[in-house]
């Protein structure tokens, strides 16, 4: 009783403080209602439609043969070996792409730490491959690699023949090479992000303890930079999992080349099939979703604290 | 403190930001003067479109204007650009220059208008009738026709004397020829339309086809396996570019103007192309027949295009009328002066406009387009084409001496394919 004399003046202030920051909430949602509705609008409404078309076989071409047919759609893509393919296709392209980016992206914040002259002009060209067009990178690196209009086949080493375009593991490695220089820059940055937090004392008390360059990086950097890593290669594997612009261009899915999205892509806008491309689509969501889920929950990237400052 | 009053106006605010912001994007205009009827067509390089659009506007008297929308050369993409329109009930189309291959898909699914009475007469007078076919489906015409346009097996007179008249022995001569010295057939075979053109030529001239109705397959298997075994020989032996898997119209117009083959199967803008590109090798440029696969006569692909009238169109009498003469024979001949593509009627072929567009070889052209094979007609086709270009391409995979399993293969993915099942 003792505890609750000197807390009788507070009551009335703090529940004062307390509906304060209520209304404050209210508020917040308020400004925030506009955006969410848009957002839900554009985001929530197309996925549900999406997910509703892919209940049913809805063929644009055939307009009175349109019936509810349940999950069948998921059925018929998933049995086919058409979409394990094209899984197996862009989880490759992803997987590779991305591994190659990382050690690139690194190598080049790294430099990009270190520069002591020009370092804004530095940091501004290695971005122009990010800021050029998908479609015309794809189309310039076609170019390059065509037997009969590009500059590969001249180069010492590579045969004056080689048909860059005619086979599946070919295309793959110029489609690789196509998306690793677009967007090396992208990954280079968010880790140069991570790199600038890094107490540079740390690396000078190392340095007294004698600990190598090498050392240095692995005990000191990379540990560190774990959140900054996780946060570019979750945003580059969500991207890479998405690659269409580059395979369309170059090989058009051909040679076994294809990924989901361009097999969504086919079945929607070339075949009109809406029932098929939704259940394609809403997988292909699903498949986002499960490599968002693996890194946020599993190697427990987190989004704010990747930032610098947080 | 926040007042509830500054709480409602900026709810208020907020929620008018979001009605002006929808009210903004349903915008309306309304013309008076000539009705614009748009005309959806691929682009034509020599200004055909532009200068029969023009004609067509003068010659309405002020009812209407032609406009035209111009749609990508590659059939596929002209294809995408056209379904997704239809598909959503777009009524800013009002005639379609329609590949021949769309016919069918697209009246049965109701995106284009029937033509009857003296309309359907004037515009089917004197054609040819392979040609009415591919503007027809169950048996009503759907479309104007305007141009056709066949494949010839074009050749080098300096390093070839006498034409070959099959496959086999094309390829002999350009084996015999050597690589380096144009020992190379170009063809198209990327793994887009003009791969089905060039497949669909292969199994007709053999003696079979394709489709033998809208859904049966046929494909009867010795003649097939042949046309397999002439495509598999090609890509397999020296006389095969090094860029055949994604080589098309205009990659096989390059390679031979370059001269890096002596021999190419392409449609008939391929002299026109020659004569202002390279001369020098458009002075030597024979045509002969395309090449037989055995003892059938070949049937060389039969394209074109016809005009139709979309169902959604908001001026369909005028649209009638403007696609009637952007079809009709004044504008065909304005098509094989400016841009070479074959006529539709079969009378102008004795006119000296086809003469001067074809010198030497205008009266193989027509027998070209009176033996030619259509590709199969049916609501489905995209989903055949699709089918057949993944089977078959890229061509190398086919093993010339064993061609049973790519049969069993095309035959049972063509069966699928047929009833629209499975992904493509």
């Amino acid at each position: 009783m003792e505890a609750s004399a000197p807390a009788h003046p507070n009551p009335p202030a703090a529940a004062a403080a307390g509906q304060r920051s209520r209304s404050e909430r209210r508020l917040a949602w308020l400004l925030c209602a506009p955006a969410v509705i848009a957002m839900l609008a554009v985001t929530a409404y197309p996925i549900g439609y999406a997910v509703v078309l892919s209940l049913q076989k809805l063929d644009l071409r055939f307009p009175d043969q349109s019936e509810f047919i349940g999950l069948s759609n998921y059925g018929t893509v998933l049995s086919s070996e058409l979409w394990w393919t094209d899984v197996f296709n862009t989880v490759f392209i992803m997987l590779i792409s991305v591994a190659i980016e990382l050690v690139l992206g690194m190598a080049i914040a790294l430099v990009m730490h270190r520069a002591i002259f020009g370092r804004g002009v530095i940091r501004t060209s290695v971005l122009i491959p990010y800021g050029i067009i998908t479609v015309v990178a794809a189309f310039a690196w076609q170019f390059a690699f065509a037997p009969d209009s590009g500059f590969v086949n001249n180069l010492p080493l590579i045969s004056d023949e080689m048909d860059w375009f005619g086979g599946r593991f070919s295309s793959f490695a110029v489609i690789i090479r196509a998306e690793v220089w677009k967007t090396t820059p992208f990954m280079a940055l968010l880790l140069l992000a991570g790199l600038v937090t890094i107490d540079g004392q740390l690396y000078e008390a190392a340095k007294v303890d004698g600990a190598s360059a090498w050392q240095r990086f692995t005990r000191i950097t990379l540990p560190l930079m774990k959140p900054a890593i996780l946060v570019a290669l979750l945003f580059r594997t969500l991207d890479a999992f998405r690659v269409f612009d580059t395979i369309f261009i170059m090989t058009r899915g051909a040679q076994d080349t294809e990924s989901v999205s361009i097999l969504g892509y086919n079945q929607l806008i070339s075949r009109l099939n809406l029932g098929l491309g939704s259940a394609v689509s809403v997988l292909i969501f699903v498949c986002v979703f499960l490599i968002a889920f693996v890194f946020v929950k599993g190697f427990g990237a987190r989004v704010q604290e990747g930032r610098p400052g947080g | 403190m926040t007042s509830r009053p500054a709480i409602k106006a900026l709810a208020c605010l907020g929620a008018s930001v979001l009605v002006v912001a929808g009210l903004a994007a349903c915008g309306g205009s309304s013309e008076s003067g000539p009705r614009q009827l748009t005309f959806f067509v691929a682009i034509q390089p020599g200004g055909t479109i532009e200068e029969t659009a023009a004609r067509c506007t003068e010659e309405s008297h002020g009812r209407y204007e032609v406009k035209p929308e111009l749609l990508p050369n590659d059939a596929s993409q002209a294809r995408e650009q056209l379904v997704r329109r239809l598909g959503a009930k777009d009524s800013s189309i009002d005639v379609i220059g329609l590949d021949v291959i769309l016919t069918s898909e697209f009246a049965n699914a109701g995106w284009i208008e029937k033509w009857s009475g003296a309309e359907k007469r004037e515009a089917t007078e004197k054609v040819f009738p392979s040609v009415i076919e591919t503007a027809s489906f169950e048996g009503d015409l759907y479309a104007a026709p305007f141009n056709t346009n066949t494949q010839l097996l074009w050749y080098r007179k300096d390093l070839v004397p006498n034409p070959p008249a099959t496959w086999d022995e094309t390829i002999a001569a350009a084996e015999k020829l050597g690589r380096a010295d144009g020992g190379t057939i170009q063809v198209q075979a990327e793994r887009y339309e003009g791969f089905s053109v060039w497949a669909n030529a292969l199994i007709e001239s053999a003696g079979t086809e394709i489709l033998s109705g809208p859904e049966k397959v046929d494909l009867q298997q010795q003649p097939t396996e042949e046309a397999l075994a002439v495509m598999g020989r090609l890509a397999n032996s020296s006389a095969a570019p090094a860029n055949l898997s994604t080589s098309n119209e205009d990659t096989a117009r390059l390679g031979f103007e370059a001269g890096e083959s002596a021999f190419m199967t392409n449609y008939t803008f391929a002299y026109a192309s020659a004569s202002e590109e390279a001369p020098d090798i458009a002075k030597n440029m024979g045509a002969a027949p395309f090449p037989r696969v055995n003892s059938h006569p070949a049937k060389p692909p039969l394209g074109g295009f016809n005009l139709a009238v979309s169902a959604y169109s908001k001026n369909k009498d005028l649209a009638f009328e403007a696609a009637a003469c952007l079809a009709g024979e004044k504008s065909q001949l304005t098509a094989v002066e400016l841009d070479g593509l074959p006529p539709s009627r079969s009378d102008l072929y004795s006119g000296k406009d086809v003469k001067k567009a074809y010198p030497g070889f205008a009266g193989l052209v027509k027998k070209s387009i009176e033996a030619a094979g259509p590709r199969p007609t049916s609501p489905a086709y995209q989903d055949v084409t699709s089918a057949l270009q993944r089977t078959l391409h890229p061509p190398d995979k086919i093993d010339p001496d064993d061609t049973e399993p790519i049969y069993d293969e095309l035959k049972s993915n063509l069966e699928a394919a047929v009833k629209r099942e499975g992904l493509l």
